[in-house]
């Protein structure tokens, strides 16, 4: 008989509503190997990731672990079967020492005392097995980022782990932490425990695992051993092809520069660099596309531009006039004042309020405007025969304005989002992943509306995941990776495989 | 020689008042250690009040009374834990509903069954926990300064007062030296650490609520059976709103709690000689600015201390999996 495998996953299925979050998984991680799973943001990574620990129940299909057929109730159960998590947030209690840490629900004794005492010593032989070095005294909220996630890391060791997940281990991590998880996974590795190493970032892909499966829209797309494929095959699988087909481009004649960003950089949440020292021309009558792996600072571009972000170093210009620099930024109503307009990348989180009418969301950020207030009161009758229009033109459905925004799917909010922020005939629109959960026949309606304004003379900027989205709506591509550009292309001289390789930083270029 | 009789008299009023206050504290310390903000403690401390206070009034029975009231706060303490924990309902809310309902139903029941106006009969001194005189109380009178703190201040308290300096060192070792404490405090911080650790989060809470109710019935008990000897309407006078300022003065620590208690007690104490006086410079200072004084402390230690980053961190957001 074959050798086991650590994990074997066959059609494994779970749904959300309508939504198939996995659909027919199959997987195989052999034993003492480092797995790699890839795919976009969306791409169903977390919800294999729950079932595999026992947070989410499959809907259909199996989970083998060990060629055993398993069926988790919660974790405990997964825990029982030798398989620990690393969440990508980690799972500790900030006040509490690494020590209470690890013992917290395995403590064996109802003397505190007496349970830490034999953790103490059972920890001891962990960490020289493993070469840990830990401060396991230390309330954890003192703690780096890195020593957090080794604590973590020997949590699940010390309840028994013998496959290990690591739920994008070095997002929150620096350069060097990287290397240092690195080593780890290393020595796991060679004392026999099996990895499972979940990320987008190819680089890591490339430097850690064995083999790696690559997962787009809730399936396995493709299995590869790692030495047998590259980073830009890769970047091509986890982006995919979709159908897209836009409207034809028209010359638009002058092209004046409408928004410029000379050297800006920008810190992002945690503090580190996030954007390093970009420039960037957008002109009137051209889309320009920003493509790049999730992360790699096309988020914090977009925030900065409409003015959700201060700036450290460099300057932003709109139509020659700064409007951000290290000492000032221009905030978002002027900015829309200006002329400006945002389709937010996060659309539930900054582009509506989920809990809110259709009809309110439709002229959300402008009710301030003499069409839909006076004298402080909002004209109810003037926002609906608005939010009418506005489901008329744009065909959303279903055609009632009065449900909350939450009721419809994606791309009706999409829709409704679009034709708000065009209303304003805005003459540079900011758009962050415009088709991002939305079904591919309003997809090819919003291409089309935004070729359309780009065909008006109109200055559009757009950020997406979508390799293919960017090549059907732009005119030059500009590629981000670890918050630099590392090239921009005109659309004519990008295929996939150039903008595969530029994406996982492996080549530069300048057009 | 005056003086410190005075002193002696004021601190011993200082624990007899920060009795209610030390077991109302630890309670809501203990429910919200795991998450549940219990805002419900004034509800809950009249309600044991009331139902001590009938019961005693009844049976003629302290411990009766002591059961009773201990029942009747735990029975509401498990209603705002369904509400919080089970239906993740808004905590505030609910401790405020219970709150409403009690300072009106207790006199209403106390009416309905006694007849005096909302109040409970008069308790005899067979029917309450009367003053503990500790042995030798009497011939250490004599003996200065030691005698006096022995036989003015700790001595002649009523049982309650006693099993509170037991409760306290109890309530610290649950939570700092048992596994339980520690599953406790740290669903009060990170319910999802607690999970994914294999725990019943929901489990966890529920048994800290219910710690929290019996802790809580105990002050009600001593209002009405140990201070007092009956019930009266709204005889909690705010005693569970301070208790729940003096935990957030005490950054949610037994033992800091229990100085914070101290020195409302103290205040209060402080208030109650205070009233009549005459104080040079001042003169005599209008009762209603006496009474005042608890509260007036109470709205300047909330004002700055209540921002500090001090809580739990669950505190007050129902645990929902996956989000």
């Amino acid at each position: 008989m074959e050798q086991p495998f650590a994990i074997e996953t066959r059609g494994l299925s779970k749904h959300f509503g309508d939504v198939r979050a996995n659909d027919e998984l199959s997987l195989i991680i052999p034993k003492g190997t480092v797995h790699g799973i890839v795919g976009e943001n969306g791409a169903g990574k977390s919800t294999l990731l729950k079932m595999l620990f026992g947070f989410y129940r499959p809907d259909g299909g199996e989970v083998l672990v060990d060629g055993v057929s398993v069926q988790f109730q919660n974790p405990m159960d997964a825990m029982g079967k030798g398989i620990g998590m690393v969440h990508q947030h980690f799972m500790l209690v900030e006040p509490f020492t690494i020590l209470e840490n690890i013992i917290l629900g395995a403590e064996g004794s109802s003397d505190l005392k007496a349970a830490k005492a034999k953790a103490r010593a059972e920890l001891r032989e962990l960490e020289e097995k493993f070469g840990f070095d830990l401060p396991f005294d230390e309330p954890v909220e003192r703690l780096s980022v890195g020593v957090r996630q080794r604590a973590e890391i020997l949590k699940a060791l010390y309840r028994g782990a013998e496959t290990l997940i690591l739920d994008e281990p070095t997002a929150v991590l620096t350069p060097q932490e990287t290397e240092q998880l690195f080593g780890l996974v290393r020595q796991l590795k060679a004392q026999g425990k099996t990895v499972l190493f979940v990320t987008h970032k190819l680089n890591e892909i490339m430097a850690i695992t064995d083999d790696v499966t690559v997962m787009r829209a809730g399936k396995v797309v493709a299995v590869r051993k790692t030495n047998e494929t590259s980073a830009g095959e890769l970047a091509e699988l986890m982006v995919g092809a979709k159908v897209a087909r836009a409207k034809s481009r028209e010359e638009t004649g002058e092209h004046k520069v409408r928004l410029s960003l000379d050297s800006v950089s920008a810190n992002g949440d945690r503090g580190h660099a996030a954007l390093k020292s970009v420039s960037l021309e957008v002109r009137d009558g051209e889309v320009l596309g920003i493509a790049g792996v999730a992360g790699n600072g096309q988020t914090e571009l977009l925030e900065v531009i409409t003015g959700l972000r201060s700036v450290s170093e460099g300057t932003l210009r709109y139509d020659g006039n700064v409007i951000a620099n290290a000492a000032m930024m221009t905030d978002p109503i002027t900015l829309r004042r200006m002329g400006m307009a945002h389709v937010a990348e996060d659309r539930l989180k900054t582009g509506v309020v989920d809990s809110m009418s259709a009809r309110e969301n439709a002229i959300l950020g402008y009710q301030r405007e003499a069409d839909f207030s006076a004298r402080g009161l909002l004209k109810l009758k003037d926002i609906a025969a608005r939010a009418a229009a506005y489901f008329e033109s744009q065909d959303v459905r279903p055609r009632n304005p009065n449900l909350p925004i939450a009721s419809f799917s994606g791309g009706n909010q999409q829709k409704l989002v679009i034709a708000r922020e065009i209303a304003r005939d805005p003459q540079l629109m900011i758009i962050g992943q415009p088709t991002r959960g939305v079904d591919i026949g309003a997809v090819t309606k919003i291409h089309d509306q935004i070729t359309e304004l780009r065909n008006k003379g109109k200055a559009i900027l757009v950020v997406s995941a979508d390799l293919d989205e960017l090549l059907a709506i732009s005119d030059r591509i500009a590629v981000m990776c670890e918050g630099e550009v590392v090239g921009t292309l005109k659309v004519e001289d990008a295929d996939e495989q150039t903008l595969g390789l530029m994406m996982a930083g492996e080549k530069r270029k300048v057009g | 020689m005056e003086f410190l009789t005075d002193i002696a008299l004021l601190l011993d009023s200082t624990i007899r008042t920060a009795t209610p206050l030390v077991l109302a504290g630890l309670a809501g310390l203990v429910a919200e250690r795991s998450g549940i903000v219990d805002i419900g403690l004034e509800g809950k401390m009249l309600a044991a009040a009331f139902a001590a206070a009938a019961a005693a009034a009844v049976t003629g029975n302290p411990w009766a009374g002591m059961l009773a009231g201990v029942l009747a706060s735990m029975f509401l303490a498990l209603i705002h834990g369904y509400v919080s924990i089970a239906q993740r309902g808004n905590q505030i809310v609910s401790g405020m509903a219970i709150n409403i309902a009690v300072a009106g139903l207790a006199p209403t029941l106390a009416n309905f069954w006694f007849h005096q106006g909302g109040q409970t009969p008069l308790l005899g001194d067979d029917a309450r926990f009367s003053a503990i005189v500790l042995p030798f109380a009497q011939s250490a009178e004599s003996v200065p300064i030691v005698g006096t703190i022995y036989a003015e201040i700790l001595s002649g308290h009523n049982f309650i007062t006693y099993l509170t300096v037991a409760v306290i060192p109890l309530v610290a070792w649950m939570l700092y030296r048992t596994s339980f404490g520690l599953r406790l405090r740290a669903v009060g911080e990170n319910p999802e650490a607690v999970d994914t650790a294999g725990i019943s989060v929901t489990k966890l809470r529920y048994q800290a609520v219910l710690i929290g109710g019996m802790l809580c019935g105990l002050s009600g008990v001593v209002l009405s059976t140990g201070m007092g000897a009956g019930f009266i309407r709204d005889m909690s006078a705010g005693k569970g709103y301070l208790a729940l300022a003096a935990m957030i003065f005490g950054r949610w620590k037994p033992v800091p709690t229990l100085l914070a208690c101290l020195l409302f007690g103290f205040v209060d104490a402080l208030q109650g000689r205070l009233q009549g006086e005459d104080l040079p410079l001042v003169g005599e200072i209008p009762v209603q600015f006496t009474i005042m004084l608890p509260y007036v402390l109470t709205v300047l230690i909330l004002a700055i201390f209540a921002g500090r980053m001090d809580a739990p961190k669950a505190s007050g957001i129902p645990y929902e999996k996956d989000h």
